[in-house]
Order: C-alpha cells, then structure tokens, then sequence
C-alpha cells in the first residue's frame, strides 16, 4: 500500500482540488481529508456519508460550585487562563481549558472533576473512486493532529480490507502539527505551490518540515502563468531543496465556479492536459508506478523508485 | 483596539486584506501595527520589508530533571495528561513536542526534582515600516506546536493603539489564539463551495467566542452567490467586494502592496478603513 500526500505550506494554492483530481486519476484509491480544520474534499467527491462518529480528545475541567471555597488557588496554578471569577465562585472555560489537572491538583476541597473533550466528528464515506475518509474538527480544538493520525489509521485499515493498494491524504495548510500527522510515514508528499512570493517562501520551509521527515518529495506549480518571473523562482527552490517539479498547471479563472459542480479542472481543455502530466510524474517519482500510472508502467518502475529515493 | 484578519480556509486573501488595510489605516492616523500571528506561514514582511528594531528567539518551559534526585516513582509521567514525560528508573524522558508547559509534573515530583528550562520554538521581531508598526511571530520548521507563539506575538502586537492581526487560517487552538480577543474579526472569503463551507466554521467560531464579524468577499465574481446569502442570513456586514483583477494578482504576486499598484483597489481598502475607524471611533 502506498499513501501520498498533498501539502502546501500556502493555504489555498490548490492542495484540494488537485486531491479531487488525483481521486479520479487514481480510480480506485482511498481518501484522506487532513485538513480537518477546514475540510473540502467531499464537496468534490460525491456520495453518501456513513454515520457521523464522535472523536474524543483528553478531558477538560468542571468546577463543583458546591465545593469549591473560592480559595484562588486554581486561578494561580492554571496557565492557560482557563480558570475565571464569576458571580458564585469560579468556573473553567472549556475553550481555554487544556485538561492538564493543575487546577484539581491545587484543590483542596476536591471541587474539580473532568468531563471527556468531544473534539470532533468523523466519518466515512462511499465514492465512485472509493472511500473517502473526512472529520470535522471542534472550534478551538487543539487535537488536529490525533485526529488526522486517526483517520489516516481507518484509512490504512479500509485499504487494507478492500484490497486497495493506494491513499491519497489531502494535507493542511502550514508547517505545524496536523502536517507532522498528515505526512508522517507516507511514501511520498506532492508540494503545491504558486508562483508568488508568499507561495515561495512557505514552499521552503515546508520543504525542510518534509526534509527533516526525509521523504520523497516533488512540487507541482499550479496557477503557473501567474507571474513568470515568480515560476523561475519555484525552479531554483526546487532545484536548490533537490526536490524535482512534477509539473505545472495554468491558472483557470472559471475553475472556482467549475467546484460547484465538483468539477476539478479535468474537464477544461488544457488544464487536463497538465494535471494528467503531473499525475504521470507523480507515479514516476514518488511511486510504484504500477500502482499511480494511469497506463500499466512495468519497465523501469524499480530504476525510478530508486531514482526517487535518491532524490529524498 | 484589535482588529482580526481571518478566514477559515488558507489563499483567500488574508495577508492581501490585512497588509493594505494597515498600511491605510497607518497613513490615517498613528499607532496602527500590521501584525502577522500565522506563524507557521509569516508572509507579511514580504509585503513591507520593515526596519527591524528588536528581534528575539521565543520559547516555551519544558522540564528537565535537576541532578540525581530523582527516585523514579513515575508521579511525573502518571500526572502528565500529554504523554510528554516517561519514568524510567532514576531517569526521566521529557518529549518536547508533546508538552503542554502547564507545570503539573514539576507539582507532582514528591522529590522537587524537576526544573523548567526554555525551549526555542520560534522567532518574534518588532519593526517599523514607515510611521507603521511591524510585529511577526515564525514558527521554527519542525516545530509542532504554534499556538503559544501565536500568543506571544498578538501581546507584543496588542502594545499598538491598532493592532491588526493577520491570523493563521483555520478553527481550531492556532487560529483562536490569534483572534480571542479582537475587537472585530474581519473575515476573507471567497464565494465558492470551499469558501462557503469555511465561512460557516469561521462563524461559528466567531460566535463560539462570542466575537463580532465583519466579511470581505475577495475574488468576488469568480463563484456563486451562496456566500452572500449566508452573510446576509447571519446579519454579517460586508465591508468590501474585491472582484478578481489580474493586476492585483500580479501585484501579490511580486511581494507588492496592490494598494499601491491599483487604484482602484486603494479605493476599496480606504473605504473599508473609514468604515473600521468610524465603527472604532468612540473605543479606543
């Protein structure tokens, strides 16, 4: 089973649409949303979700006003300011609130008990490429990251039972802790960027996140005419990180209005043409390309994953 | 007074938003400071290329053991919700990535063996780009934990009469932490199904917080109608529409505030700092 993963550094330089396009490049794949903040691919892959399940991510504290002797000593030890005065004594608040106990800890009337922190939401659901495997994350939730571990878990597992032998993992945008869990232990990442200089400078630095990870990497440019001069740049960064350019793919102004329809760009003349191109490279590169070619590649697949590795 | 550049999804136009609307409140009256708080894809200074006048390394407490004193009971490990401290016999092992710094092991060592040292998770500077005010926070590559950062760099930002945030993209702790205690949000969104969908979730974190929110729709002629909808339902004030203009693009593209390139963006960006400063007059 090989998983791959798409990432940017950049929120929205493309990671998503480019995943609903891979999907149905792939045929027959599992799919991951990682982006649990902000989860899109299922408006590009059609179908019905399985049971909305809950995740359940560490505790969060509660105050038993009947106990509690307004002594202040909680209010000190807490460092997340969780714990405020209120008319009747003190109360935590389960947004600040970390669930780190310092507050029950510090108590001397045993007034502080935990409740389980419902995190999130996640569930699974049946596409015409597949399963997809999507969650939604609580407002102000610190978990990200446990939750995309856990989807990729299912994910592997759904492969797994259904003899399928490819995961494609929508990644979050940035270089914090969801993207650790979205490209831990992947066979390959695909970078998306753009040829401004915002996408630049948060390609390179999500290329050392994946160095230090030492995975197999390559960079798609998506809206690539742009700005010329900003391509260039992509190039030198590529070349200087040592990580190949999978391809590029010019920009299309009617492709936001095209995603209501969950149209990925596959269906504009030109704009196929490239994604195709990338997903070609994308098997050559960072997979077997018997499993990631859209014709059967047998020849030369082991030359080119060597070929990948040396390019990590 | 803070004013919060959000937006649940990432390339909606944040960074386009709160440079051009700093630089415009800057030029309109003093102690405004453009600060940048996505830490883990600082852009802003791409945009101003400030003079920096202070630059630290930031950092966050971990415990380390102090000496020979430890006993190797475990009531460190057992204490810690995170599992960033394992016990081993006369030795424990502290992972950093995991630690919360909430203190609780250094509370539970019945021995008092453990100390906090600072770990070096990022870099925060303070500038000034003209007359305006610059603070940045940046992750170091690696790092997983932002939220702290992002904490430190909204405080050393709040010092402003104006502080407008540009906030990390998202929901969840790293984009809370960015925008609790704004005075308005201002969210960037685009009006298309991805768009429409984060829009609902910066909402609803909005009034999870119980903050007030303004909207801005960028590229607003390439997509649908349904973003509107949902802001007129939700009685959200639209402060500007920023149509797709490849000049704009161009001028973004190339580390350029568009505002100074585009007339008729430099408009729309004044405008919506008159509104901010009319709404603000009386709070600050």
């Amino acid at each position: 089973m090989r998983q791959i993963a798409i990432v940017s550094g950049k929120g929205g330089t493309g990671k998503t649409s480019l995943t609903g396009a891979f999907v149905r490049l792939a045929g027959r794949c599992v799919a991951v949303d990682a982006d649990v903040d902000a989860a899109n691919l299922a408006l590009l892959l059609p179908g019905q979700d399985d049971e909305w399940r809950p995740f359940e991510a560490g505790r969060r504290a509660v105050i038993d006003p009947g106990r509690c002797s307004v002594c202040g000593a909680c209010l000190d030890a807490c460092r997340f300011g969780a714990i405020r005065t209120v008319e009747l004594g003190v109360e935590s608040d389960p947004i600040r609130c970390e669930g780190c106990g310092a507050c029950a800890q510090v108590c001397g009337e045993e007034a502080v008990s935990f409740r389980p922190n419902r995190a999130g939401l996640w569930t699974t659901r049946a596409t015409p490429w597949g399963t997809l495997v999507h969650a939604t994350l609580g407002v102000a939730q610190d978990s990200s990251g446990k939750l995309v571990a856990l989807l990729r878990r299912e994910a592997r597992r759904l492969a797994a039972r259904d003899g399928v032998d490819l995961v494609l993992i929508d990644g979050p945008p940035g270089i914090g802790c969801p993207v650790h869990a979205a490209i831990t232990g992947v066979d390959g990442v695909v970078v998306v960027t753009e040829p401004t200089e915002a996408g630049i400078h948060d390609l390179a630095r999500v290329l050392t996140v994946i160095g230090h990870f030492g995975l197999p990497s390559g960079i798609v440019l998506n809206k690539a005419d742009l700005n010329a001069p900003g391509a260039h740049v992509v190039e030198t960064v590529a070349s200087v990180h040592q990580v190949p350019l999978l391809g590029s793919i010019p920009f299309e102004s009617r492709l936001p209005g095209l995603l209501g329809r969950q149209e990925t760009g596959l269906e504009i003349d030109g704009v196929r043409e490239a994604i195709l191109a990338c997903w070609r490279a994308v098997g050559e590169v960072l997979g077997d390309s018997t499993h990631l070619a859209l014709e059967p590649v047998a020849a030369g697949a082991d030359h080119r994953r060597s070929r990948a590795a040396g390019l990590s | 007074m803070r004013l919060a550049v959000a937006s649940g999804k990432g390339g909606t136009g944040k960074t386009l938003v709160a440079t051009n609307l700093a630089w415009s409140l800057a030029a309109r009256r003093a102690g405004v400071a453009y600060v940048d708080a996505d830490v883990e894809a600082p852009n802003g200074h791409l945009f101003f290329q400030p003079d920096f006048t202070w630059i630290e390394r930031h950092g966050v407490p971990v415990p380390t053991l102090d000496g020979a004193h430890c006993a190797g009971c475990g009531e460190c490990a057992s204490a810690c919700q995170f599992g960033a401290i394992v016990s081993g016999p006369d030795a424990v092992t502290v992972y950093p990535d995991l630690c919360h710094a909430c203190g609780v092991c250094l509370r539970a060592c019945p021995e008092a063996s453990l100390r906090e040292v600072v770990r070096e998770t990022g870099t925060l500077r303070r500038g000034h780009v003209g007359r305006m005010g610059f603070v940045d926070g940046t992750l170091d590559p690696g790092e997983a934990r932002s939220a702290p950062l992002i904490q430190a760099t909204v405080a050393l930002g709040g010092e402003a009469n104006l502080a407008v945030l540009d906030a990390p993209p998202g929901t969840s702790c790293a984009a809370v932490a960015a925008v609790e205690d704004a005075d308005l949000v201002i969210l960037v969104c685009e009006p298309t199904p991805f768009g429409l969908h984060d829009l609902e979730l910066s909402l609803q974190m909005c009034a999870t917080l119980g903050l007030e929110a303004a909207a801005v729709i960028n590229r607003s002629d390439l997509g649908d109608s349904q973003v509107r909808s949902l802001l007129a339902r939700e009685r959200v004030p639209v402060l500007a529409e920023v149509p797709f203009d490849p000049e704009i693009a161009a001028a973004c593209a190339s580390g350029m505030l568009a505002s100074a390139q585009v007339p008729g963006f430099a408009s729309t960006v004044e405008a919506v700092a008159d509104q901010l400063l009319a709404r603000c007059g009386g709070r600050q």
